[in-house]
Formats: C-alpha cells, structure tokens, sequence
C-alpha cells in the first residue's frame, strides 16, 4: 500500500470509527445537541445554545452535577436543515446516558418523532414544534414545552384584542399574518383561521420563502390590504427585514406584533430606526439583572469560560431562552432522580421527568429565576405545561416590558388540539396511552 | 426496443467490477454496518445516486441541461404519498411506479421548451419546473393533506408482505430500486433509443439528418430522466427522511445533484455513485475529522465553516485534475501502476 493511500484508509477508518468509540462513565448525563451556528438562523442558534451550554456548565461548576451527576453534551451542525439534524441524530444516539434531544427546529423535530418514540428518548421543542404534540396521551415522548404555537397565537390575539378596547372589539378587524416558509411557520395557520371566525375579524396570512430576505411584494401586499395589526410569525433574517421593508413601505412598526420567534435583540437592532415601537410577545425576559444570569456571568464569563463569543449577548433574548431551557431540562431530571435514584437515568426515565416537571413561582425563585420566566406545570398529558407570556417593546436600546404575565386560553385550545392529535394517533395505529402507563419505564434502546 | 452491441468491453471490468460491489452491498455491509452507516451515509448515498443516474440521462446523455431535478424528486415523494393514501388497498410499488409517472408526465411538460432552447437558456427554463412545482405543493394543501404545518410522515416500507422497517430494511429497501435501474439505466445506453440520446447531444443537426426524431427523443429522456428521479424522491423521502416536506426540495438539492454528476463525470452510470459518495460521505468525513482534531479548540460554526471552504477547494482541484469527473480519475488511477511500471522497465 502506497504511504498516501494509506495515510487515506488511515484517515477515514478513525473517521468512521467515532461515533462508536464512546467510553461509557458512569454518572453522567448526556445532551446531544443538534444545534446551528452557521446559516441564516446562526443568531438564534448560537444565543440559544449558548446560554443551554452556559447553564449546563454552570450546573456542573457550581453544584458538580445535578445531585453528583455530571452532565455533558456535545454539539452537531444541523445549518437548520433537515437531513443535517437527521445525520446528527443518527452520529450522536449511539452515545450512551442521552438525557434529551433539543434539535430547535420543527422541520427537524418532525423528522425524529418516529425515531425518538422508538429509542424512547425525549425530545423537548420549547417555545415551538408540533402543536398537537402537546397532547402526552398520543406523544409520550415529545414536549413543547412552555408554550406551544397554538398558545402563542392565542396570547397574541388576546393582547390584539386588549389594544383594542377587549375581545368584543375584535370583530371587523383585520389581521395580516406574515409566516416564514417553513414547518414552524406554517403550524399556526389554521389556529388563525379559527380564531377569526370565533372573534369576527377578518385574517390574511401571507407566506415569506425562506429565508426570507426579500419581502417587497408581501408588504405591497399589505399596504392594499391596510390591515389593524401585522402579526410578524418569522425567523432569523427574515425579522429585521420585515421591520425595513414596513417602514419602507410606510406601515407603523408599533402595529406590528413579533411572535415568540421574531423577539429578539437580533431581530430588531440590524433593523436601527425601523424598529422602534415594535411590541413582541415572549416567555422570558431579556436582561441580566436575574440572579441565574448574574451567576453564568460570574461563574463562567468572568472566568474566560462562557459560551457567548460577545459578551454583549448575555442576558439577550435568545441567551436567556437557552438558560430557561437549561432550568427545564436540569429540574427534569432533578425530579425523575427524586424517583428513580440520584444516578444516571435512562431516556424513559427522563421522561417521566418531564412529565412531572412543576415548577410553581416559589421553586423559579429558588432557582434564581423569578420573573425571568413565570412558571410551568407539565403533566403527562399536557406536555406544554401552561406557561404564561408577556409583551415587550424595542425603545431603540432595549427591551421594556407593556404588559404582566398573560395566561393564554388553554381550554379553548385543547379541544382543537386534543382532535388533530388523536387523527395522527388513528392514522398511524398508536394507542393512546392511559395515566397508568406515565410510570411504566421502558429500557431505553438508543444507547446499546 | 433493439438492443444494439457498440463495443465490447475491455477484460472482465463490466461484470465482475459491479457484482463485487452488489455482492458486499448485500452480503456483508447488511451483517456488519451500524444504523449509522445505513441511515446517515447509504440511505442518503443511494437515493442521490439515484437521482444523479436519473439526471446523467438527461444531461449525460441526451445533452439537455436541467435545474429541475429538485422538482421532480418533490413530485415523486409526494405522489408516492397521495397515491399511498388515497387509493386504498394500493400496493407501495405501484404507488411508487404511480409516481415515477406523474414525475415522467411533468418532467415532459417541462421539457417542451428543449425543442427550442439550448444549453443555458433550457437550463434557465427548467428553473420554472423547480419553482412552480415547489410552489403548487405548497399552495395546496391537499398534496400534503391538509397538514398544519405541510410536513407529512411517510408510511411503513411494507411490498408484498414483506416489511422493511428498522434501519437494515430500509436500506436494502432503497439498494434494491437503486440496483434495478441502474441495470435499466445501463443496459438502456446501448439501445438504439440510447444512441439516439448520444447522437442527439453530439450533433442535433447531423442526428436531423439521419433520420433521428429529436423531438420525441428529447422528450423520451426528460421523461425517462423524471421516472427515475421521482423514484429517487420517493427512496429519499420513505425511506431516508421518512417525513415528506417542500423544503428539503429546493433549488440547492437540484445544484447538489448537477453538481454530483459533473463532478462523478458526465454520462457514465458510474460517475453518478461516485458523485453522490464525494457530496455525501466526503462532507461528513471532513467534519469527523475536523471534530476530532480541532473540536476542543473552535466551536461547531468555525468548523463547519473551515469545512465548506475545504471542500469547495477540494471541488475545484478535483475538476482541474480531471474535467472529466472523478470516473476518469478513477480510471486512470487504476491504470497508474501499470504505466508507472513501463516506465520502470523503459528505464
């Protein structure tokens, strides 16, 4: 064999021979993250993965663990596409003690539902996902935690209707929903449609293909149309231009409503003036005055150890997503580990976790969290967990807070939800599960 | 169709090369391979090829160029699904045939403007068949059933009886298509059809004059080239993704595809498998390799960064070392003990 052909076999034999030289430690639990810093969504990726990883390792630094455990994680490059997290996910589930995966992308979760349900591993989507997979009785292991789509529309036109003098005052409205074109910006189409018809107001929803940085047509569109409000459902590079093109076109920012998804610190500051007075609705507050945030600063970003390439970015937005993220999955598996033993657990285990996981506002203060998000209370057949939103408004600098914490409709949703999700359990022959079943833990298949 | 015998081929490279390889496709990797090497790396390698062997068709050998390869992947994934769910009782292959032939039909609407146009101004036309399809799947809703969101969940690989769930089924799933035509594909060259398509691309008028229809023959390999590649579509969507979405069908899978069998090597069967290893196995090694050796130093973003500009100059050298696609580089590497040993004895 020639030195180079040589040096080539070499080469690819320990490059194919990774992904199944995992030493197993014991004690430890693992997250594999399919997480994105490079693409048009870099800005939401790399803010939410980052403040995931700053809180794990705060976990770690800090406390040595979740009750002695350690946590690890490692990180694949999915660039937001779906074959990527899939490859990802293929690569990193051979790796043993996973805890939960967190692809933070609709396409890519829809892709693994099947696969996580088989290898019986959560998979967590906060803020987003598939919205009937709310319903734990027919999705054992997926949880859209904190707040699912359907929620997120109906705070958004809840808050609508409280501009408007109350929901009475909705009728004769009209709406336009600008939605990014893909899986997540697609799943709250028919939410709309409905509640239209409920409250009387007229909806357009007008489609941006992704990514979405050029949107002259759409809001000419708009501008026809003379809508009340702009609901902007959008994602990555797509906001900022959005906030451009409207003020280009001569429509308000301050009528412009951002979804959970369009809040960001990133999606309004490359837009300058544009922005200003544009309200957006969130779960977690930005700003790094929480005593959580105060301490990954202290812990890890004094020390030269932060995940944030631009310190600037902590306490942002996304930043601060990530970090609630973390509390979620650490309090999950604290709670499964109150049951099961302070080891490492198995993904079923996991699980059960997550569908225990109360946290009340007393415990989010405990965890240095108080106020950066409300509270939540997932059970096992609601996997969202109730959580409650508020809106914000761009100044210009930063974001300022124009309402409480606001509690969506969840009981007007759940009947809508509770009837898509029990037509994919018929169309795919999945029984739905009983409350005896929560407590059945199944081995977990993902790491043998 | 007459079968028509141009050359014969040198040694015994025609038929023991490839069953060699079917052999292992069959009889080892299936006993030795991990989930990973069938659902990350094969999968994936095996419908690309797939529709990289559907595009050398059309471009390789009937010499009209296409952008629209995305499309008619789009067509087939989603005819196999509506075929699947609205005929019941409806056998998965014939669903899959079903929509090898809707993939055909559109595939010869679009390909009507290559009675006109030429070269770079077809390949701009066919842009219309990417965009206007990705745009009526998504429009209406009714090809994805009314799904919310527009993503739908493949059904189960089940033909005759016989289930190709789990990772392993899935594979031999898609090897067993892909196997199927590409014999198709390569006995179908050496037709008389299959001149016709050579003749077409070298010289259309010369092929006028000799009583070639260049009409017919032209749109027999846009129809022939969507068949397959709607197949392809169908292998990616049931059985590598299992999830069917317009997304994943956009204009950068139609380049990917342009871009295997240029740089596999044009109109050979070959140079399509050997494309489709480059674009898919090549990018993962590299970010294997680049995981171990720097992950601790940089983050995943400057890796996969660094990656794409390896690659992109990889690319390049690899079309100036061998314009002709890394078949011939093949070729002539196979050749190079041989001559280096002439030399030797020249000396």
């Amino acid at each position: 064999m020639k030195p180079t052909t040589f040096l080539k076999t070499a080469a690819l034999a320990v490059a194919l021979a990774i992904p199944f030289a995992s030493a197993v430690h014991a004690d430890e639990q693992f997250f594999p993250l399919q997480s994105y810093r490079v693409g048009p969504y870099a800005a939401g990726g790399t803010g939410f993965f980052g403040g995931f990883i700053d809180y794990i390792n705060l976990v770690n630094t800090r406390d040595g663990g979740i009750n002695g455990v350690k946590l690890t994680y490692e990180e694949g490059e999915t660039q937001y596409e779906v074959e990527k997290g899939v490859e990802v996910y293929e690569r990193l589930k051979t790796k043993p003690n996973i805890a939960t995966w967190t692809p933070l992308s609709v396409g890519i979760a829809y892709a693994l539902i099947d696969r996580v349900t088989t290898d019986k591993v959560p998979l967590t989507t906060i803020n987003h996902g598939r919205t009937d997979s709310t319903d734990g009785r027919v999705f054992p292991y997926i949880f859209p935690l904190l707040l699912n789509p359907y929620s997120e529309t109906s705070g958004i036109v809840n808050y609508i209707a409280t501009k408007s003098g109350g929901l009475e005052k909705l009728k004769g409205k009209k709406i336009v929903v600008l939605y990014h074109g893909s899986p997540y910006g697609k799943e709250t189409i028919p939410i709309y449609e409905l509640l239209a018809q409920k409250y009387g107001f007229t909806v357009q929803q007008i489609e941006v293909s992704h990514p979405g940085n050029e949107q002259q047509s759409q809001w000419l569109t708009i501008r026809r149309t003379k809508p009340d409000y702009v609901v902007l459902r959008g994602w990555g590079v797509m906001n900022p231009v959005a906030l451009k093109t409207a003020q280009k076109t001569g429509f308000p920012a301050d009528k412009i409503i951002g979804n959970v998804w369009s809040n960001s610190e990133e999606d309004v500051t490359p837009a300058g003036d544009a922005a200003k007075g544009y309200v957006a609705i969130t779960t977690q507050a930005s700003g790094v005055e929480y005593p959580v945030v105060q301490e990954i600063t202290k812990v890890l970003y004094d020390q030269g150890k932060g995940n944030l390439d631009d310190k600037k970015r902590i306490g942002s937005v996304y930043h601060n997503l990530g970090i609630v993220n973390g509390i979620l999955n650490v309090e999950a598996i604290r709670i499964a580990q109150e049951k099961f033993g302070k080891r490492t657990l198995t993904g079923d285990e996991v699980r059960w976790g997550f569908e225990h996981l109360q946290l009340s506002r007393e415990r989010v203060k405990e965890l240095g969290a108080e106020d950066l998000f409300h509270s939540i209370h997932v059970t096992w057949d609601n996997h969202e967990g109730n959580g409650y939103v508020k809106f914000q408004q761009w100044d210009g600098k930063k974001w300022t807070p124009v309402s409480d914490w606001i509690a969506p409709e969840w009981a007007l949703l759940r009947p809508i939800i509770e009837k898509s999700s029990e037509a994919y359990a018929k169309e795919k022959g999945i029984k739905i599960r009983t409350e005896a079943e929560v407590d059945v833990i199944n081995q977990s298949t993902a790491a043998q | 169709m007459d079968t028509v015998t141009v050359r014969k081929a040198p040694g015994h490279w025609p038929w023991i090369a490839p069953l060699l390889v079917l052999a292992t496709a069959y009889g080892v990797i299936p006993f030795i391979g991990t989930s990973y090497l069938f659902e990350a790396i094969l999968t994936p390698f095996l419908a690309l090829s797939l529709a990289g062997l559907g595009l050398n068709i059309l471009t390789g050998y009937a010499g009209q160029l296409s952008l629209g390869s995305a499309a008619f992947l789009a067509v087939g994934a989603f005819g196999a699904f509506n075929f699947n769910l609205r005929v019941q009782g409806l056998p998965l292959i014939v669903s899959i045939v079903l929509a090898g032939i809707s993939a055909a039909l559109i595939g010869i609407v679009f390909g009507l403007p290559s009675l006109r146009l030429k070269g770079f101004y077809l390949a701009i036309s066919t842009l219309a068949a990417q965009f206007f399809v990705q745009w009526a799947l998504t429009k209406f809703g009714w090809f994805s059933n009314n799904s919310p969101s527009g993503v739908i969940d493949a059904p189960p690989l089940t033909i005759f009886g016989i289930s190709f769930e789990g990772a392993v089924g899935r594979y031999l799933f898609a090897l067993t298509i892909v196997t199927i035509f590409t014999l198709f594909a390569w006995r179908f060259v050496n037709t008389r059809t299959g001149h016709h398509f050579i003749a077409v691309r070298d010289n259309e008028l010369a092929a006028k004059v000799i009583g070639i229809p260049v009409l017919r023959t032209k749109l027999l390999a846009f129809a022939i080239s969507s068949f397959i590649i709607g197949v392809a579509g169908v292998l990616w969507a049931f059985a590598y993704l299992r999830t069917v979405e317009t997304g994943g069908f956009n204009l950068d899978r139609s380049f990917q595809i342009v871009f295997i069998i240029i740089i596999g090597g044009l109109a050979t069967i070959r140079g399509s498998f050997f494309g489709a290893a480059l674009i898919v196995i090549f990018p993962l090694i590299l970010s294997r390799l680049g995981q171990l050796f720097l992950g601790d130093i940089f983050n995943s973003g400057v890796l996969e960064m660094s990656q794409r500009i390896v690659l992109g100059a990889l690319i390049i050298l690899f079309l100036i070392v061998e314009p002709n696609g890394l078949v011939s580089l093949w070729d002539r590497l196979r050749k190079k003990p041989l001559r280096l040993s002439r030399i030797k004895t020249i000396n």
